[in-house]
């Protein structure tokens, strides 16, 4: 069986329809970029699959589990085994690094232990471990707000990293960043997928970024997927159907 | 088609001030407000205050009398936002779960009690209560909190809805989500408010006392209305200096906690 399995997902909104009936499944390991235009559904898409957002219909079958079947609770224990990253961080800005990236423990915890903060020695450790492996050991006790946008989306990937995931979803991870800071954090993604083997999911508006780093592309459009394959395999003219737009109008051309 | 949508807003704001111009005529002649004398009232309003309405050696020795009302009205002015602000802080937390039934439960409620003045308040508690301090301080909270309530709120959703989506979809528990996420990234708006808050109180507890017969609005009322303009006057001026003091004192606090 597959690792992660969505079948005829489709999300109505009161005027829209954002996700048609779509199906995928994915293996282990795998990474996975989507493409598509503002609008197509990715965010969507994304969300429905750790149920940040409830689908109007379909199944989300993920390490053998329905989430359609899941209770609150039940809920929480399965998102604990998935991270998010988003583009714009989503960070307590207040706060250190260290204290945002110990967040990622909080679905393993107590109400009580998670509201007064009290971590195990063990999961401090590993919170400095992982900021050493993402190069942010001197941030740690910064003040995420006077971190710049690729160091807080590094402390973003901590955060996930901390939560010993299986699974990542990265909502436009470098829509908010410069090129060099983007190379970094799209290497630390690969990284993370190919040595400890996180099937990842990334949200890019970049086709030529998705092209270098995924296994494996879906392309969509108005909610539905237009192409679902590997990156060799994806044809000028399919990515022009993508995006809806005609030979020299983009800058790939 | 640029032009069209230009020309359609100069349309739109032309109306605004043709209909602005209607309503505030409108509303002077409903009102019978002549606005030419009440301007031609003005001066007349500063003679009179300049030759009665300033305080005298005499009145002076009011001021012990003045300043232990003061306290009572500052005091009550405090402790009305405190609890009105702790019983605001779990109705926008309660809001902003995301259960539908009681995010509109919460905002109806809260609507309620913004939506009638605290002088209406006291008027009505005034009947079940009486004259006595405990009126004015119900009317001040439940205002306090109906406003509060909607400030928290707003609050909660501008500057904590980033991190809140993050930590629920990271298998987080509300509780967790409120003390690890909400209160560290709204704590500053919030004292900010509550501050806000207490400087507004104070002025409405002086007009609240003056109809539950409590505090400086109370004895303010005892002096103009037995004509004693100088002990009057004085009362006026320590309220403005101690709203000028707490404004001084949260803008400190405001800068330090920023
Ligand atoms: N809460 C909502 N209510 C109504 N419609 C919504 C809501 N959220 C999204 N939509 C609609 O669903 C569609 C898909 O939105 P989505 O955010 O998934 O697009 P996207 O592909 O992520 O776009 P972008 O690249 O701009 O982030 C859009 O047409 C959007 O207007
Ligand atoms: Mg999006």
């Amino acid at each position: 069986m597959a690792f992660l399995e969505c079948i005829d997902i489709t999300k109505e909104y009161a005027n829209t329809i954002a996700l048609k009936k779509i199906s995928f499944s994915v293996n282990k390991g795998e990474m996975v970029a989507i493409i598509g235009p503002s609008g197509a559904g990715k965010s969507t898409l994304l969300r429905c699959i750790n149920r940040m957002i409830v689908p109007t219909a379909g199944d989300v079958i993920f390490d053998g589990v329905n989430f359609n079947t899941l209770n609150s609770a039940q809920l929480r224990e399965q998102r604990r085994k998935i991270g998010m990253i988003f583009q714009h961080y989503n960070l307590v800005n207040r706060l250190s690094v260290v204290e945002n990236v110990l967040h990622g423990r909080l679905g393993y915890k107590t109400t009580f232990e998670g509201i007064f903060g009290r971590y195990a020695e063990g999961e401090k450790e590993e919170a400095f471990k992982i900021l050493a492996r993402l190069g942010l050991e001197e941030q740690a006790y910064r003040r995420c707000d006077e971190l710049s946008g690729g160091q807080k989306q590094r402390v973003g990937i901590a955060r996930a990293l901390i939560q010993e995931p299986k699974l990542m979803l990265c909502d436009e991870p470098i829509a908010s960043l410069d090129p060099s800071s983007a190379k970094i954090i799209m290497d630390y993604l690969w990284d993370i997928n190919k040595s400890i083997g996180i099937t990842c999911f990334v949200n890019l508006h970049q086709v030529d970024v998705a092209l270098k780093y995924a296994d494996r592309i879906i392309g969509i459009r108005k909610g539905e997927v237009i192409y679902d394959g590997p990156p060799c395999a994806l044809k000028k003219e399919t990515i022009h159907q993508i995006y809806d737009s005609k030979t020299g109008e983009l800058i790939m051309d | 088609m640029e032009l069209l949508v230009v020309k359609k807003r100069q349309n739109y704001i032309a109306m605004f001030f043709i209909l602005v111009a209607l309503l505030s005529y409108g509303a002077m002649e409903v009102t019978g407000f002549e606005p030419a004398q009440a301007l031609i009232a003005i001066p007349q309003a500063i003679v009179w205050s300049l030759s009665n309405f300033y305080p005298t050696m005499a009145s002076i020795k009011n001021l012990p009398a003045i300043l232990i009302k003061l306290h009572e009205t500052v005091f009550l002015a405090i402790v009305a936002t405190t609890t009105g602000g702790i019983c605001a802080m779990a109705f926008a937390l309660l809001s902003t779960k995301g259960v539908p039934v009681f995010t509109v439960m919460c905002r109806l409620i809260a609507s309620f009690f913004r939506n009638i003045p605290d002088t209406v308040w006291a008027i009505v508690l005034l009947l079940s209560f009486g004259q006595n301090v405990i009126s004015g301080y119900i009317a001040l909270f439940f205002a306090t909190f109906g406003f509060l309530t909607r400030a928290f709120v707003e609050t909660i959703e501008e500057v904590g809805a980033n991190s809140i989506e993050a930590l629920e979809a990271s298998g987080a528990t509300y509780g967790q989500i409120v003390f690890q996420a909400i209160i560290p990234s709204c704590i500053t708006q919030v004292v900010s408010w509550l501050l806000f808050m207490i400087e507004t109180n104070i002025r409405s507890s002086t007009l609240v006392g003056m109809l539950t017969g409590t505090g400086i609005g109370n004895l303010f009322n005892i002096y103009y209305k037995f004509f004693d303009y100088h002990s009057a006057s004085l009362v006026v001026i320590m309220i403005v200096i101690v709203i000028l003091i707490i404004e001084a004192a949260s803008n400190h606090v405001r800068r330090m906690i920023l």
